[in-house]
Order: structure tokens, then C-alpha cells, then sequence
């Protein structure tokens, strides 16, 4: 089976400003990274703020175009931003938001927001439209009604089913979700990371999942990527990372995450915060914050390689013996 | 005898009645939660009982700190709490801290208004308060702007403030909920290192049911203005008892374990304008009977000392998210 979605070397600069005293710094938001997804599956990417898993979601819809490196949708690679290919491919994929009021227009109502791709890509028109809005708007469990509603008039897990329904309408290939259940309380996020594994299911929609969230992550996502500081540091099936994580850094992740029932005592607690990327530390970006970390950790950048089946690490301390012995 | 005691506490903004009688104690150095979600009026309790709501709010009721009434009491009356014997840290340190001033500036505001001190003795004990929340190089760094700070260290500071006037009650309003998860770990950690050092009490206001109980003793949930159970966080956490309680429980997804579906609550949390008649929760409640939608529960002890406002609370059996058997080792 070939790749849907398949990224070599992406880089991804972005410019400071210079000033009258300083020379223009550039940061390397998202520093190399590989990777690929198969149709009908979903991708995890997490990490914390500044580690560019944004960055990454943008470059693989071809939004922001990449510094260096390419990306290729079905084997072809990603036509420019703006033109007229890119944008028929834009039906096959498309992008959900972490703030769904504002990725809406307020002055027009849902069904119009909802028809609105199917107009644009010419895919439907008058009676078909109405048709499969209605449909959208059932599959995302709006009642019919709230059609002629505005933004302003729905609550947030509402706005998020319409921003939902609306990157549905091309019947696209690929979903690049960014935070989409983050700004949304414990008892309707659970309804949006519902609706969202009912059509990953129903229609084999392939997806990137980026969000903070390890919980959401692990319950939704079939493969995860830990990011930080613009690179992978580790790869694995949803099931293997969280349960056996190996990475350090994925470690202490892991370990940090609050879950109920779990007091404070024995968590991995990290030192320092991450470093800005603009001053990216030398070697392994974590080496200053790893409790493990040894003196050459901090001259050589470790890259990121199997140590098992399906299964990636970037850490000098990882390498595919260790963990067959410890297997 | 309790803290700070919270009687029949209302609030109505413009008429529309959002907080519907609290009542709510803490005792002296005990850490209390008060968990649901946004809109169920958990910061607005404390920020009525600290006189910080705007001037269009009604409030109504009784707040006493250790016998000294605080909703109607002078203006003066509540600064000297305000502040100095009850502190309060909110969500966002950045938009809390002034951008023009140095931190150090801002926290020997506090320790003169609060603790009388000179700028010298005040500056010498900003940096004892900087280095006791683990800020490193607190004696270079008391002369910064919170933009040279980043957002935990921002959180950090906000917290030093707050310790500045050496308060016996510290709200902590959804402190770490902005922050990343490695950050979260190490400010949850701080506010438990400080509480077991300066045994002050805590409020600690959040919808993340997995910090609270990581550093608090007692949780309070409240559901549309109204608490709807409260009490010891082991047996509250075993066995939810209010459905509420239990679905909040049921909705978050697990670490370990299958991947299966989520259970959620279904609809959404009811309009403060439009209220059900009977409990607040009725209309997404799945023991819900007609006698739900017609009379309110009111908060009544139970026998295993917990508070419940419920009319079919939930049999005393394991949650299925948190069974005590299936919790991750400590």
C-alpha cells in the first residue's frame, strides 16, 4: 500500500525581525522531520507549546510552504500554495481548528458555512447542496434547525461540529485536526473525540491529530509522534508509546500527565522549561533537561532511527540492541 | 471551626441568577477542590466571597473569614483579607502581571501594602520569595518584566505575589491550565511543596479532574451554579455517587488500559437565562424521572459523610474509569 501523505526533510524557518542593533535571527520552528501516513490512518503528533507540531500540521496541507524539504499527497508532490492544482487538492484535505468561532464567519449561518467548500470546489448546487448539508449536519449530530442559526448562537462543541461537518463536505482524504477538542469541557470533548473515531471509521478518513492532550491522543490516534523542539524525538503505535515509552523525554510526558487517582509522589519531574528555539541548545536539543543525559550528548545531534519494529527513537542512549535485550 | 465559611451565597448578573446558594467551608491548612466545568460558576464563588466581581453583580448571602463577614463590609474591611489573608492566582499569569513594571517592583508592592516593609527589607524578601518558588537567579532576575519571563515562570512569579502577604487561605484558579504539561507537573508540585511549608489552605478551582486530586484532600463539584456532591477525594474518586460526578469520570479518556469509546455526557450545560425547573442536570441525566424535572434536590449529608444533591444517586460501585484496582501505581 502506498503512502497517502508522505514528508522528506521538512524545515521550516521563520525570520526575526532585524533591528537598528541586531542582525535578523532565524528559528528553526520545525527542523527535519520524516514522516508518513497510510490511508484510513490517524497520526498523533504531540508535544509541548514551540515544539512545531502547528508548523508541521500547516506544511503538510501545503499552507506554509517548506524552507526545505517536500511533501507529497498520493505520490505526487504538494502542488504550490495559490495555485490552481493546489487548490483542487485542497478538496482531499482539509484542516479543523482549535478555536472554531474563529474559523467561522458570523454573518453567515451554518448551512451557508457548511455548503460553502461544495460551492467553491463546484461539487454540488440548488437542491443537491441543500441535500447533503442536511446530510453533513445529521452525520455531525446538528439538528436540522440549527441550520439557519449563527456562530455566536451555538456553544462550543456545537461550533466545533459545524467547523467538523464543513471539512467534511468534500469528502476529503485527509483531516489535519489542530487541538480540536482543546478548548472544549471534559464532557463534550468526549462527544467530539466520538464523532471524530465514528468517521474515521465510517469513511476511512485519514488523519493528523495534533493536540497536547495525551489522553485524546492515545484514544483516537493509531501511531504517535513525540515533537520537541522542532524535531521527532520518538515514533511508535499509539498502544507501545504510552505504555512503554523510551525517549526520556517521552518519559516524562507520559508521566506528567494528571489522571485521577494518581497523587504527586513518583512522577518524572523535568527540570527548566524548554529552550526557546531560537537558542537551541547544542547537540541533543533535551540533553539540558534529561536526568540521563552523558557529556557527549551535548556535541552530537542523535537522529532519529528504528529500535524496533515500527518503532523510532532519536536519543544516544536508544539503539535497536538495547531494546531487543530489554525485550 | 472552619476558615472560611460560605453561607447561601447567590450572585445574578443583570438579573440572570448564575450562582444558586453556595454553601461551602474550609478549614484551617486543608486543600479543597472545586471541580466542573466553565460556565458552573466555580470562580465566580470565590470572586464573590473576595468582593472582585463587577459592579452590576448581585451578590447575596454570607462570607465569613474566621468569623469576620465579608459581603457587605466595608471596602477597607475586605482589602485588609484581600490579599493579605486570602490571596488569590488566576488562569492567565500574563495578562495578571503588570507588562510595565519589573516583577520584583510588583511583588514589593504587595509585601509594603500587605507587611508594612520598606523598599530595602522588601526587595531582600522579593528575592526570598522568588527563590522559594524556583525561580533560578531570583537576585538578577527581581529587576525583569514578566515578558523576559516565560509563561510557568510567569506563574511562578504570580505565585510569589500571592505568598507575599504570607496569606492563611491561597485560591488557585485554574493555575496550570495554560501551561504545558511538564510545566503543569512542576507548578502542581510547587503548590503542594508550599502548602506542606507554610501550612496555608488551598482552594484549587479546576476542570481537570486529574490535578485535583493529585494535591487536594476534599473536592467540591459544582454543576450550574450549584454544588451537587462533596467530599473526601479517595471515596469520591472510587465511587461518584452524584450521576454528574460520575459521568465527568466516565468522559476521560484513560492512559492505560483498552481504547474504547468515550462515554460522554450527552447535550450541553443548561443556559443560565433558561433553567430546568427541577435539577439543574435532569435534562442529561439518564436516571432522570419526571420528579426530577419538577423538584430540586437539595444538598443532604449521607451516611458515608459525603454531600449529595441527588434523587438517584448512583450505587455505591466502582466507576469504570477509576476503579481503585485499575489505578495506575502510584
Amino acid at each position: 500500500m502506498s503512502a497517502l501523505l508522505e514528508a522528506k526533510g521538512l524545515v521550516r524557518c521563520y525570520e526575526g525581525q532585524k533591528t537598528l542593533f541586531s542582525k535578523a535571527t532565524s528559528v528553526r520552528a520545525v527542523d527535519g522531520v520524516d514522516l508518513t501516513l497510510q490511508p484510513g490512518e490517524t497520526l498523533g503528533i504531540v508535544g509541548e507549546s514551540g515544539s512545531g507540531k502547528s508548523t508541521l500540521g500547516r506544511m503538510l496541507l501545503g499552507i506554509d510552504p517548506p524552507t526545505e524539504g517536500q511533501v507529497s499527497f498520493d505520490g505526487q508532490p504538494m502542488p504550490k500554495l495559490q495555485s490552481p492544482a493546489w487548490r483542487a487538492l485542497r478538496a482531499q484535505m482539509q484542516f479543523i481548528y482549535q478555536d472554531p468561532l474563529a474559523a467561522l464567519d458570523r454573518r453567515l449561518t451554518i448551512a451557508r458555512q457548511i455548503g460553502e467548500p461544495l460551492e467553491i470546489h463546484g461539487l454540488a448546487k440548488g437542491a443537491e447542496l441543500q441535500e447533503r448539508v442536511a446530510d453533513l449536519m445529521a452525520q455531525v449530530g446538528l439538528r436540522q434547525d440549527q441550520g439557519a442559526r449563527y456562530p455566536h448562537e451555538l456553544s462550543g462543541g456545537q461550533r466545533q461540529r459545524v467547523i467538523i461537518a464543513r471539512a467534511l463536505a468534500t469528502s476529503p482524504r485527509l483531516l489535519v485536526c489542530d487541538e480540536p477538542v482543546s478548548a472544549l469541557d471534559g464532557s463534550i470533548q468526549a462527544q467530539v473525540v466520538n464523532l471524530l473515531r465514528y468517521l474515521q471509521e465510517s469513511h476511512g478518513i485519514a488523519m493528523v491529530f495534533i493536540s497536547h492532550d495525551l489522553k485524546v491522543v492515545r484514544n483516537i490516534c493509531d501511531r504517535v509522534a513525540v515533537m520537541y523542539l522542532g524535531r521527532i524525538v520518538e515514533e511508535a503505535s499509539s498502544d507501545e508509546i504510552f505504555a512503554h515509552p523510551q525517549h526520556p523525554y517521552t518519559q516524562a510526558l507520559v508521566s506528567s500527565v494528571p489522571v485521577p487517582g494518581k497523587r504527586l509522589e513518583g512522577r518524572i519531574l523535568l527540570k527548566g522549561e524548554p529552550p526557546n528555539p531560537a537558542q537551541r541548545p547544542s547537540g541533543c536539543a533535551f540533553h539540558p533537561r534529561c536526568a540521563v543525559a552523558l557529556p557527549s550528548c551535548a556535541d552530537t545531534v542523535p537522529l532519529l532511527q528504528s529500535i524496533a519494529p515500527a518503532r523510532r527513537a532519536a536519543c544516544h542512549l536508544l539503539t535497536a540492541s538495547d531494546t531487543e535485550q530489554a525485550a | 471551626m472552619s476558615f472560611v465559611s460560605i453561607r447561601d451565597l447567590k450572585v445574578a448578573f443583570d438579573g440572570v441568577q448564575v450562582l444558586h446558594g453556595i454553601d461551602l467551608d474550609v478549614s484551617e491548612g486543608e486543600a479543597l477542590g472545586l471541580v466542573g466545568e466553565s460556565g458552573c460558576g466555580k470562580s465566580v464563588t470565590w470572586l464573590a466571597a473576595l468582593g472582585l466581581l463587577p459592579g452590576k453583580a448581585t451578590v447575596t448571602g454570607s462570607v465569613t473569614v474566621q468569623g469576620q463577614e465579608l459581603i457587605g463590609a466595608k471596602r477597607a474591611s475586605v482589602e485588609a483579607v484581600r490579599g493579605g489573608r486570602i490571596a488569590m492566582i488566576f488562569q492567565d499569569p500574563s495578562s495578571s502581571l503588570n507588562p510595565v513594571r519589573t516583577v520584583g517592583h510588583q511583588i514589593c508592592e504587595s509585601l509594603s501594602l500587605h507587611r508594612g516593609m520598606d523598599r530595602r527589607a522588601a526587595r531582600a524578601e522579593a528575592v526570598r520569595l522568588l527563590d522559594m518558588v524556583g525561580i533560578p537567579g531570583a537576585n538578577k532576575r527581581v529587576g525583569l518584566y514578566p515578558h523576559e519571563f516565560s509563561g510557568g515562570q510567569c506563574q511562578r512569579v504570580m505565585i510569589a505575589m500571592a505568598l507575599a502577604g504570607a496569606p492563611d487561605l491561597l485560591i488557585a484558579d485554574e493555575p496550570t491550565t495554560a501551561l504545558d504539561a511538564t510545566i503543569q507537573a512542576q507548578i502542581l508540585d510547587l503548590l503542594a511543596m508550599l502548602r506542606r511549608e507554610t501550612g496555608m489552605a488551598m482552594v484549587f478551582i479546576s476542570h481537570d479532574l486529574g490535578a485535583v486530586g493529585a494535591i487536594c484532600d476534599r473536592i467540591n463539584v459544582m454543576y450550574a451554579g450549584q454544588i451537587v456532591e462533596s467530599g473526601e477525594i479517595g471515596p469520591m474518586f472510587d465511587h461518584p455517587r452524584h450521576p454528574y460526578t460520575r459521568g465527568l469520570f466516565d468522559a476521560i479518556p484513560r492512559l492505560d488500559g483498552t481504547r474504547n469509546r468515550l462515554i460522554p455526557i450527552d447535550g450541553t450545560v443548561p443556559d443560565p437565562r433558561h433553567m430546568p425547573t427541577g435539577c439543574a442536570f435532569a435534562p442529561r441525566c439518564p436516571k432522570a424521572s419526571a420528579f426530577c424535572q419538577s423538584d430540586v434536590p437539595e444538598l443532604k449529608l449521607q451516611k458515608d459523610t459525603r454531600q449529595l444533591a441527588c434523587f438517584y444517586p448512583v450505587t455505591a460501585q466502582p466507576a469504570g474509569a477509576v476503579s481503585s484496582d485499575e489505578r495506575l501505581p502510584a
